[in-house]
């Protein structure tokens, strides 16, 4: 389990029915290649998160598959139209099973 | 200059890596686009690739792809010891098919983004993009 996991969403509060608007993301994560070696020399297992999904009232904006490639801090900056009042939901899921869920509610203008 | 026959042995096995790893890049590459075409024909361009020409520190590239029409947008790290990047795969709500993300190059080489279009053709681009210090650790 990665410790300290933070989501940070950045989305605009309220939006016009259509607006598309851009949405960033980041997320607080070491995100563990599984190439590094200690000072041992053993390889430091691999840990990172893996899938990213973006979610408005359900329907998929997009679904990101990561691999170990992806930054330390995972950041991501994308595009969504907006049709409606409602949430966008975040999630992050990580190689050991844990999710990281964020929701930014959206109004309209 | 005289060589032994250790050291002649020893030169012809490391030029013979040599010529062999670049192949072997290629291949995991090669693979990993065929399985996301499913060995289906890419067309050149039609794919927007925005990377650094010049990362000073591979361990945070910021990349941004884009294509219009795409329903997928895979990135592959060609010098990377596992090509696969991310697939971006993009919704209904989907505002452009755009996306920005950082990723990690382990040294100078080549970037890869091949999209899947709405119609099911592919089309890949590609940019090389020169690190100064790699970012896979060691």
């Amino acid at each position: 389990m990665a410790s300290g996991v933070r989501p940070r969403v950045k989305a605009p509060k309220s939006a016009a029915a259509g607006d598309v608007v851009t949405l960033k993301t980041l997320i607080s994560h070491p995100m563990e290649s599984g190439q590094r070696k200690d000072s041992n020399g053993n390889t430091i297992p691999r840990s990172i998160i893996n899938r990213f999904t973006c979610e408005f009232n359900g329907t998929t904006i997009i679904d990101v598959t990561m691999e170990p490639a992806i930054s330390t801090n995972p950041y991501f900056e994308f595009e969504a139209t907006i049709p409606e009042a409602g949430d966008l939901q975040f999630t992050w899921y990580d190689d050991d099973g844990s999710v990281y869920e964020e929701t930014k509610s959206v109004a309209m203008a | 200059m005289d060589f032994t026959r250790r050291e002649t042995m020893a030169i012809t096995a490391g030029a013979v890596a040599l010529t062999v790893l670049p192949f072997r890049a290629n291949a995991a590459v090669d693979d990993a686009i065929n399985a996301f075409t499913g060995g289906a024909d890419v067309a050149d361009g039609g794919v927007d690739l925005d990377a650094p020409e010049i990362a000073e520190n591979g361990n945070t590239v910021p990349v941004t792809v884009s294509a219009e029409g795409a329903t997928a947008i895979m990135v592959l790290a060609a010098g990377n010891p596992t090509p696969g990047v991310a697939t971006f795969k993009f919704g209904n709500l989907a505002g452009s098919q755009y996306a920005s993300t950082r990723i990690r190059l382990a040294g100078t080489q080549d970037v890869i983004a091949v999209a899947q279009m709405a119609d099911g053709s592919f089309a890949r681009t590609s940019k090389e993009v020169k690190v100064t210090i790699g970012g896979c650790g060691g």
